[in-house]
């Protein structure tokens, strides 16, 4: 028995490879052929050989389970997810849109705060936000731009309408995901690779040093490019090592880094101390510096945040960046793109209640059952309440939280996330996605990676997408449908 | 090259070089245990002298029978010198340093740590111990052949070579002094003495290249002078340091570390070792121990990344 797409049910969703008359969508045609054309017996192998090539890649992440550490392999479905390039091309406009928005914003805040004086942004909500730093008030980085890196994860709903759902500015995690998947599928299909035109992904560690390099307070040099990581224990390590390594730079932990009393930023070689120009830090603001931020930090870099404001050192993305990195301020984007840029969204966000507004906080308790409510600050699906899934007790819980604080919830009605075939067994099933491209803006460009990461909720019905909470992923084709 | 990861490189060398050095060790004991004579025998205690661990021992263990001693070596959780726990050493470090790590070479470390781990109960069974000991060799040859293949020939190689070096030579002062005291001479063992120096050597895989190099037959004086004094030994006192010293000369501020090497060379070379009796060989294994230790500070000390003051 081949897999036979006729079979297949969308159940009503918007389907990526298949529209609601049972159709194979354009972008999928030869994707879904090459499937059909395969016996079960070899479905089964190809899936055999992912799994080994990903145990052997070392591709893990970690997770902690009562205060144990364990690497865990990275759950991957063999079939791709596709979307047309010239889809894509419209997405890449609306998300450079975004982002360009979103930079002008926090250089806004954190310095004249015209959007709060001209009475679009609230100030009371500003004053509120965990993640707005006083400490970088007045501060200039180059090129004004604090979010080098965002992650902006987006959804279709049932009409099969793109939305931003969020946009993750402090650091970022999944893009080495996004491109292991893409090894492991050529090691298992590579012939399926010489039959569609899919646009190649594996540009970014290049563009991201580029970026990165582009950023150094001493241009004329040949800067010296470090990714600080948390260490070993991190969740993201994995991701930390392999964007050291295929970018060629040091992956330095804070002990290793100093600031001397120029105000600069060394790190501790063998031959003695060595300038740093730029940091791809991976660790959260509040530990970068324990002068600045938590005294008890032993992750970061006495001083760092000394250099950073004398212009001595670039740090990416730039301390105080998730100030536009919440839920709340989500839900402000589609103004603070009309203010900035005089402009419609091109990418329209999700519609958000927020609990700060009395009347849109009442709605929010009253339907608590049919929305999916988010606090503002929690990244990785954390507090996390779906209404229609959840218990009385767990929406009474919600609501306390809320009454207590309604500045930090926000709420949208459930998405019927789009599905893409995903084997179960040995017979393709839809399952919900979404997905994470990554921006990476410099001030002078802006580049987007080709497609992104999609991540798949691998238990049938589950709208969770996320690594930890039992999500695994995709790769993701860009095709070019006119290709010959 | 940063100190931290420097320092890393050093630290896995010496603790896969010291899981390997320990299963040579156990398998060599175990075939010697074979040849002797039951009341010969001196059974597993020299083996924990060996790594340095009889106080510990003893606050957890009564006696030294077999399987309490192997279980000890092998995997004891409560031996820092264990085999397991020293690949547990080397794979956690080695996964700090994963974006400089040759990938094979972690996917081997990797492998070895399962191995160990999942197949202790044939290295405690007698028929499966020798296998697994064996394994356990032939994949720290390989982890070192493939870091010699792929790894840049730099600093951090430097660093890999400089841990394995200083532990290899640690071993062998070790292995020399436990096994010349607790050799058997008395008359009734005579016979044996023979087969107790071949086993002393076979544990520092010295047996084939002592016959060849000394070309006379095993005996106590020619095996310390070739132990101690070979320059083309690879794990003989003297060629380790000497291979310390070629190594270190091109770092930077490697001044001090190689006048304490030169010292320690001339001072091992002056030595009439052939002559050194019990007493006196003990102290002076002691002594190379200690000048060992001093060369590892001096090396922690200018290289390696300090902790906050």
């Amino acid at each position: 028995m081949k897999i036979d797409w006729k079979a297949y049910q969308t159940n009503g969703f918007f389907d990526e490879l298949i529209d609601a008359q049972g159709n194979i969508r354009t972008h999928g045609k030869q994707l879904a052929q090459f499937f059909s054309s395969l016996s079960k017996e070899e479905l089964v192998k190809a899936r055999a050989v992912a799994d080994l090539a990903i145990k052997e890649m070392g591709i893990t992440f970690t997770v902690y389970n009562e205060g144990n550490m364990i690497d865990r392999a990275w759950p991957f479905d063999i079939i791709p997810r596709t979307i047309g390039k010239k889809e894509w091309q419209t997405i890449e406009v609306g998300l450079k849109q975004r982002v360009e928005a979103l930079n002008l914003f926090i250089n806004d805040l954190y310095h004249d705060q015209k959007i709060i004086k001209d009475g679009i942004f609230p100030k009371g909500l500003l004053e509120k936000s965990v993640n707005f730093r006083s400490q970088c008030v007045g501060i200039t980085p180059p090129n004004n731009i604090w979010a080098h890196i965002c992650g902006s994860d987006l959804v279709r709903d049932g009409n099969g309408t793109m939305f931003v759902l969020e946009d993750n500015l402090r650091v970022p995690s999944g893009v080495s995901y996004m491109l292991e998947n893409r090894s492991v599928m050529k090691r298992v299909f590579p012939e399926l690779f010489e039959q569609v035109s899919i646009l190649p992904v594996d540009d970014y560690p290049s563009q991201l040093f580029d970026m990165l390099a582009a950023m150094s307070p001493r241009p004329d040099d040949k800067p010296e490019v470090v990714v600080l990581t948390p260490g070993v224990f991190n969740s993201a390590y994995f991701e930390h090592c392999y964007l050291a390594q295929e970018m060629g730079c040091e992956l330095v932990e804070g002990r290793d880094l100093v600031v001397e009393k120029d105000d600069c930023v060394y790190m501790r070689t063998i031959t003695g101390l060595q300038r740093v120009d730029v940091i791809y830090r991976r660790i959260d603001d509040l530990f970068l510096d324990p002068e600045a931020f938590l005294p008890e930090s032993q992750l970061g870099v006495p001083g760092l945040m000394r250099a950073w404001s004398k212009g001595n050192v670039a740090l990416v993305n730039a301390p105080g960046a998730g100030v536009a990195d919440d839920k709340v301020v989500y839900a402000y984007v589609p103004d603070i793109i009309k203010y900035y840029l005089d402009e419609e969204p091109k990418i329209e966000n999700v519609p958000t209640y927020k609990c700060l507004d009395p009347k849109e906080c009442d709605y929010v308790i009253k339907n608590i059952d049919k929305l999916v409510v988010k606090p503002a600050n929690e990244s990785g699906g954390y507090g996390l309440l779906i209404g229609p899934k959840s218990t009385k007790k767990e929406q009474q819980a919600t609501i306390a939280q809320i009454k207590a604080d309604p500045r930090n919830w926000v709420a949208q009605p459930t998405l019927d996330l789009s599905t893409v075939p995903t084997l179960d067994g040995t017979e393709p099933d839809g399952r919900h996605v979404d997905l994470r491209p990554f921006i990476l803006s410099s001030g002078k460009d802006t580049q987007i990676t080709t497609g992104g990461l999609t991540r798949v909720a691998m238990v049938k019905g589950s709208l969770v997408v996320n690594s930890s909470q039992g999500g695994g992923s995709k790769d993701t084709w860009i095709v070019d449908e006119e290709a010959k | 090259m940063l100190s931290r990861v420097g320092e890393t490189l050093y630290w896995v060398a010496r603790y896969i070089e010291r899981a390997e050095n320990v299963a040579r060790l156990i398998n060599v004991n175990n075939m010697l245990m074979l040849d002797l004579p039951k009341g010969v025998c001196t059974g597993w205690e020299p083996l924990i002298d060996i790594i340095g661990a009889r106080q510990a021992y003893e606050d957890k263990h009564a006696d030294y029978t077999e399987q309490k001693a192997l279980r000890y070596l092998l995997v004891g959780s409560d031996n820092g010198s264990s085999i397991l726990n020293s690949i547990i050493y080397a794979r956690e470090s080695a996964r700090t340093i994963r974006d400089v790590m040759p990938r094979d070479v972690w996917e081997e470390i990797n492998s070895l740590y399962y191995y160990v781990k999942d197949n202790q109960k044939e290295g405690l069974a007698k028929r499966g111990r020798f296998a697994y000991l064996k394994k356990i060799i032939e994949s720290a040859h390989q982890i070192f052949g493939a870091l010699d293949a792929t790894i840049n020939h730099d600093h951090g190689f430097t660093f890999i070579r400089f841990g394995s070096l200083i532990e290899r030579a640690d071993m062998t002062s070790r292995i020399l002094d436990i096994r010349s005291e607790t050799l058997i001479t008395s008359d009734e063992a005579k016979p044996y003495e023979n087969i107790q120096w071949i086993s002393l050597l076979r544990s520092l895989s010295a047996y084939q290249m002592y016959r060849q190099e000394m070309s006379v037959r095993v005996q106590r004086a020619d095996v310390l002078e070739f132990v101690m004094h070979s320059e083309v030994f690879p794990r003989s006192i003297l060629f380790c340091l000497i291979e310390l010293k070629t190594l270190i000369s091109p770092l930077p501020n490697s001044t001090e570390i190689i006048n304490l090497i030169d010292a320690v060379v001339k001072q091992l070379k002056a030595e009439d070792v052939r002559a050194l009796k019990n007493g006196h060989l003990h102290n002076y294994m002691d002594q190379i121990q200690i000048e060992l230790a001093g060369i590892h500070n001096a090396l922690a000390q200018t290289y390696f990344l300090k902790p906050p003051e």
